[in-house]
């Protein structure tokens, strides 16, 4: 179910509207203009940059960085190939709003990729998309045919000299291929293991050539803020954090579901957006930002607005913004116990810290969720993580101890007590 | 072993890469081969690696490290039920543990009848349309309530 604020990406989207994908609909809305405005006035690589930079686009794949920035790294001069990568390997659970941009709005993440691949002098792009969802796969390669065909894509572009070609890749089920460098080596055939960095992809990216990585909502952001102004974008949220931001709400609420909203509103707001909690019950946790984030208790959530400095500031991050709602039924051990189970299926086994670790954290989570826990396992747990956070290639094993470390500090109670007990303090129900 | 639709579909994909990087088609090469034949033998990847010009473990390595292909038989119907925690909390566990009985097969078991296989699957990126399955990797079938699954189950025959 997907339900929208009017926002940047899903401005006039009419998502019940079956043909809402199509090039015609996404003409009728202003699509294509930024690019179009951009080629006809040969508007400069720099000024792109700049107002990138002007819009405070932070990342929307996880880590938060800046677009603009991110894109001033490009060595755009230097001679040879160069990429333009799209993330749309969306696995982090409780995200799903990449799913939904190329589902009802494709063309907006086209274009931005095109403009992107114009401000970095890449003539070639690749989306790579998650195995689950071979449905959006076919749907954006429809998406492609149409941009080609009414000469967005391809050779000479509207008559600029600008040559951009786009392709798609499709996944195969890796969590770990979302980690940019694994994406880098998934496309090249490899195995999907992140690379040690650096060097960085901006220098030594897709084949070896300069490659910038981006999510498909930072991309797709990327024609409203060029056609509708820089500044107009930054306006919508807050100082630290430009635009609106889709948050993908699942759980116990009544309309799971994207909202597209500016940075800055109230969490209370998101959770009345989606029609509050289910049967009335009260709200026990929240995870803001993917299942990689810290879990926040219901006291604090509720005091919280929906932007990076904000949830950092509470504790948490907000990460992909995958919120997941939690109610009074949930068992904080049973919950955590199949995030660990998650980590530890999708370590890639890299490194040992974390292939042992995730393995180690879900055993341990095991045993006291099965009334086999002892009475030191919460020093161990906490001991396991100090070994994996920081010490590995890839952020896969800090993501697996962030849930372990909040967890049990905002519900020691609960662990401790079925270390004890040797069951559940409250009566479990997942729904 | 592959039939020339097959095959031609392996030449689209091989056309979005530079020259002499026929490798990086090789995901999407072993997704229309096991498309075609159910599941990836030694055999097949083989002859996949040879359509592609890359070596046979190249194929092998890929094969066995993303989790979507299947590396032994599977029944008609391959049903993956995504159980991770935000599913879980809008019935992702409870539509596993029906099916479960309903098949009666656990996970990674095939019906005796060869019809059903069912699996357990990590986030789909479909977390709001809880519970979700997919049917055979490609079609995803949302908000999939007791009845729900009774209707697809009739259908999937
Ligand atoms: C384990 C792991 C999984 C990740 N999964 C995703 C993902 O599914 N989608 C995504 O855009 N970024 C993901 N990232 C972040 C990417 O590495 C990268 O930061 C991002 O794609 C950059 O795009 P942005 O700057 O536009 O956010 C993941 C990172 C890690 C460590
Ligand atoms: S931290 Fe884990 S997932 Fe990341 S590279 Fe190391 S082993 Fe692989
Ligand atoms: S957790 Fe099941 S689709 Fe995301």
């Amino acid at each position: 179910m997907a339900i929208y604020q009017s926002g940047v990406i899903f401005e006039n989207v009419d998502t019940k509207n079956p043909d809402c994908w199509t090039l015609d609909s996404y003409l009728n809305r202003g699509g294509y203009t930024a690019l179009k405005k951009i080629l006809n006035e040969k508007i400069t690589q720099e000024s792109i940059i700049a107002d990138m930079k002007t819009s405070g686009l932070r990342g929307r794949g996880g880590a938060g960085f800046p677009t603009g920035l991110k894109w001033s790294f490009m060595p755009r001069t230097l001679e040879g190939q160069k990429y333009i990568v799209c993330n749309s390997d969306e696995g982090e659970p409780g995200t799903f709003k990449d799913r939904d941009i190329m589902a009802f709005n494709p063309h907006s993440l086209i274009e931005g990729m095109i403009i992107a691949g114009y401000s970095i002098s890449a003539s070639v792009g690749y989306n790579y998309i998650h195995g689950e969802i071979f449905e959006i796969y076919e749907r954006f390669e429809a998406a492609l045919s149409e941009a080609r065909e009414a000469g967005f894509l391809g050779k000479d572009i509207q008559g600029s000299g600008f040559d951009f070609e786009l392709y798609a890749h499709h996944g195969y089920g890796a969590y770990i291929c979302g980690e940019e460098t694994a994406l880098l080596d998934s496309l090249e055939g490899k195995k999907g293991q992140p690379r040690f960095k650096p060097p960085f992809p901006a220098s030594y990216g897709l084949y070896g050539r300069p490659t910038t990585i981006n999510n498909t909502e930072s991309l797709a952001s990327v024609p409203f803020i060029l056609r509708d102004g820089a500044q107009v974008f930054q306006d919508k949220g807050v100082p630290n954090g430009g635009g609106t931001k889709l948050f993908s709400v699942s759980g116990h609420v009544n309309r799971p579901g994207n909202y597209e909203i500016p940075l800055g509103t109230p969490f209370t707001k998101l959770l009345e957006m989606a029609g509050g909690m289910r049967d009335g019950k009260k709200l026990k946790a929240v995870i803001p930002g993917g299942s990689s984030a810290p879990l926040l208790p219901a006291s604090i959530m509720l005091e919280c607005n929906m932007d990076f400095d904000s949830i950092a500031k509470a504790g948490s991050m907000l990460g992909s913004g995958g919120v997941i709602i939690m109610n009074e039924d949930v068992c904080m051990v049973k919950a955590l116990e199949r995030l660990a189970y998650f980590y530890h299926e999708e370590s890639c086994g890299q490194c040992t810290p974390c292939r042992e670790g995730t393995g180690w954290l879900y055993e341990i989570i095991h045993r006291i969720e099965n009334g086999e826990g002892r009475i030191n396992d919460l020093e161990l747990l906490d001991s396991i993580g100090n070994q994996m956070a920081g010490r590995t290639i890839c952020a896969l094993a800090d993501a697996a101890v962030f849930p372990v470390r909040s967890f049990i500090k905002h519900f020691r109670d609960e662990f401790e007590y079925h270390i004890e007990h040797k069951k559940c303090m409250v009566s479990h129900k997942w729904c | 072993m592959l039939s020339n639709e097959a095959l031609e579909k392996i030449d689209i994909e091989l056309a979005k890469y530079p020259d002499n990087r026929q490798r990086s088609a090789i995901m999407s090469a072993l997704r229309i081969a096991q498309s075609e034949k159910g599941w990836l033998s030694h055999e097949l990847v083989g002859y996949v690696a040879d359509y592609l010009k890359i070596p046979p473990v190249q194929a092998l390595e890929v094969a066995t490290f993303y989790g979507m292909y299947n590396l032994k038989p599977v029944g008609k119907y391959k049903l993956t039920v995504c159980t991770n925690l935000p599913c879980a909390l809008s019935g992702g566990v409870d539509a596993a543990l029906y099916l479960k009985e309903r098949l009666g097969v656990g996970f990674n078991e095939t019906t005796a009848d060869g019809m059903y296989t069912l699996k357990e699957g990590e986030c789909m990126g479909a977390c709001g349309d809880a519970p979700v399955i997919l049917v055979n990797n490609h079609k995803m079938c949302s908000f999939m309530t007791t009845e729900a699954i009774e209707k697809k189950l009739a259908e999937l025959q």
